[in-house]
């Protein structure tokens, strides 16, 4: 893809920027993060005072004052060198951030978004419960109205930041006797971090002077096959008080703000999975050029030429489908199926991909030695995390067929 | 305090370059061209003198081509005030010409410092700083790697790395110093940084030249290395080894 088809110089200085500094910085320590499955508070120190934590919003928000391009830029960069990294800023943006900017007062755009958009907390987004993934309209957390505030009980699963994050964007039912989808309300929680030494060793991730709601706690950490590096845990609300003001958006309106988050995620996602398929091919191209089998490199039978040409020519058209999904968002154009096939296609090239770049790598890339078998093993969450794939093929075909069937 | 930092625009030693079709330039169809990384210490240096001193000016200074603005935007988004491009299509061969040019903007600039990058990493020449110096009557510090500036902004004193130990040198203000690696770790342009730089002043001005009297004939490309030879093997083969090496190689 031609740079300047979707590109001005000043998204190519921020991707230079990010270049070197996943090159330089993250690419060395994120095999260590992987293995250890430890949260790279140091990095992510690093990411917010480059501003990489608040890269769409208003500088009177806090934020670079970027636009959304710049944004899905900084995902892609980052994958291609670490995906831990890449979802780290990717949740804490789209997931924790966004829901507050897009339907908050503005009081609440004034409270929190400013400590989320400098990174001086990381925020999330509590939707997916046990019985309530894909299906999100099961949603059985219960808010129950006390005047002043509300008492949450429940819990969610598989929750972004719910252990390092202050911040959480959650969903809960206010309406018990309203159809699935209807009655669910989103609401603004906050706890502290449960990694406070960290948080105050870096000198981001907790902020004193933010109140809490009591009763917001965290639950285990999941040992996952990928992504080990990001913080995913589970977020239980104990007759958890949350005040009146933090309701976000329209009153039992939860689940359409919902799909709203979840439809400008993807596109995240998707650029996400493309740096990770982005990220593999670089590794091969370097790997099969130097390592030589029967008396020259790998890259020079074609077996490997047809691999690598069968890579690149997918990554390619991935390309043009997340930068145009992330154009069409970006001026306000509708974009929702074009973000579905995006994530649905680069999620699915980015786990061939890797699939086939361990296989190039041979014996080497089945150990942790090389980069590739951590690649395959973030590569997969891609085809199930913000909407599984087959969650987007029924987002196309709802927008292909439309009012042609009930 | 007000600065001057001279920054020129290289390709990135990443990219893989080749001779253009003229047999004396390089084809630039391709190729990626970044900040001079000596220079990168350079304007980091400079920065934190500014910051140290809670006020003052950082002016980065280049001769170059139109494309160089993106390289001088590069050192105002690190966090420089202003920019300055002495603008060429061609940069002579010639250093002393590029340091005239240079010191006829910087003359009259008022400036306590004027850093450079030690040397570039697209000629290697290490001319272009002491040669400014000269044609200012500044003193000349080159390939400094620890610098401590008087509080009086009188002088200074700097550290070289020399082979097997430390050479200190103090010298006045305004003096020129040359940045070798080591000086300091340059920060990344923050996004706010990037965001700034755009509205910060970058004059654009041409650059006027002298023929020089360096004319560049020829690029070519290294040889291409040889196969090795692999003597033997074990404590046996040591002898041929070292015979070879004598004799052949004739590296010992």
């Amino acid at each position: 893809m031609d740079d300047s088809l979707y590109f001005t110089d000043q998204h190519l200085q921020v991707r230079d920027m990010v270049r070197d500094l996943a090159r330089q910085v993250i690419r060395p320590t994120a095999r260590r993060y992987d293995l250890e499955s430890q949260f790279p508070w140091d990095n992510v120190k690093q990411m917010a005072d480059l501003g990489l934590l608040g890269i769409p919003w208003p500088e009177q928000l806090g934020g670079a004052g970027m636009d959304y391009l710049s944004y899905i830029i900084v995902i892609h960069e980052l994958a291609k060198v670490d995906a831990s990294h890449a979802i780290t800023v990717s949740a804490h943006t789209t997931l924790g951030t966004s829901p507050i900017v897009d339907f908050g007062t503005e009081e609440q755009k004034r409270r929190f978004v400013p400590l989320l958009a400098t990174g001086k907390v990381l925020g999330g987004f509590g939707l997916t419960e046990p019985g309530a993934g894909s299906d999100a309209g099961g949603t059985k957390t219960v808010a129950v109205d006390r005047g002043d505030h509300y008492v949450l009980n429940g819990s969610k699963i598989f929750i972004t930041h719910a252990g390092v994050g202050e911040i959480i964007v959650a969903t809960a039912r206010t309406d018990p006797a309203a159809k699935k989808t209807r009655g669910i309300t989103s609401f603004i929680v906050t706890k502290d971090t449960c990694d406070l030494a960290e948080a105050t060793r870096v000198g981001t991730g907790h902020d004193p002077t933010l109140p809490k709601c009591p009763g917001v706690l965290t639950g285990k950490k999941e040992d996952k096959l990928g992504w080990r590096a990001s913080d995913t845990r589970e977020l239980v609300f104990q007759d958890a008080i949350v005040p009146r003001e933090n309701v976000l958006g329209q009153f039992n309106g939860g689940f359409r703000h919902m799909l709203h988050t979840l439809d400008g995620g993807r596109i995240g996602l998707a650029a996400l999975a493309l740096g990770i398929a982005e990220g593999a091919l670089e590794e091969c191209l370097a790997f099969t050029s130097t390592r030589k089998q029967f008396g020259k490199a790998v890259a020079s039978f074609q077996g490997v030429h047809f691999a690598l040409a069968d890579m690149a020519t997918e990554i390619e058209a991935a390309k043009h489908l997340v930068y145009h999904a992330a154009w069409l968002k970006q001026t306000g154009r509708p974009f929702k199926p074009e973000a579905a096939m995006a994530k649905l296609y680069a999620s699915e090239l980015c786990m061939r991909a890797t699939i086939k770049a361990v296989q190039l790598h041979g014996g080497y890339g089945y150990t942790t030695e090389y980069p590739v078998e951590r690649m395959m093993r973030d590569a997969k969450i891609c085809e199930i995390g913000e909407g599984t794939s087959e969650i987007q093929r029924i987002v196309i075909a709802r927008q292909l067929l439309g009012d042609l069937i009930d | 305090m007000k600065i001057a930092v001279c920054i020129k625009r290289v390709p990135d030693s990443e990219t893989r370059v080749k001779i253009a079709s003229d047999g004396r330039s390089l084809d630039e169809a391709g190729v990626k061209f970044i900040l001079n990384p000596y220079d990168e210490f350079a304007v980091e240096e400079a920065l934190r003198r500014k910051e140290k001193a809670g006020a003052g000016e950082v002016v980065i200074v280049s001769l170059g081509p139109a494309a160089a603005q993106e390289t001088i935007r590069t050192a105002l988004a690190m966090g420089a005030d202003r920019g300055v491009l002495l603008q060429t299509d061609r940069i002579p061969a010639d250093g002393l010409e590029v340091a005239k040019a240079l010191a006829a903007e910087l003359k009259d600039g008022g400036y306590d410092l004027i850093l450079f990058g030690k040397m570039a990493i697209d000629d290697y020449n290490h001319q272009v700083g002491p040669m400014v110096a000269e044609l200012l009557d500044l003193p000349c510090v080159t390939a400094i790697a620890h610098l401590d500036l008087t509080g009086d902004k009188k002088g200074g004193t700097a550290e070289r790395e020399i082979e097997g130990g430390v050479e200190v040198v103090e010298f006045p203000l305004p003096a020129v110093l040359t940045a070798d690696k080591g000086l300091n770790e340059p920060r990344y342009p923050a996004l706010k940084g990037i965001m700034a730089a755009k509205k910060k002043p970058l004059d654009v001005k041409p650059a006027s030249l002298g023929a020089g009297g360096l004319e560049l004939v020829a690029m070519v490309p290294p040889p291409e290395r040889k196969g090795g030879k692999i003597v033997g093997e074990g404590p046996a083969a040591v002898p041929e080894l070292i015979r070879l090496l004598r004799e052949e190689a004739k590296v010992l």
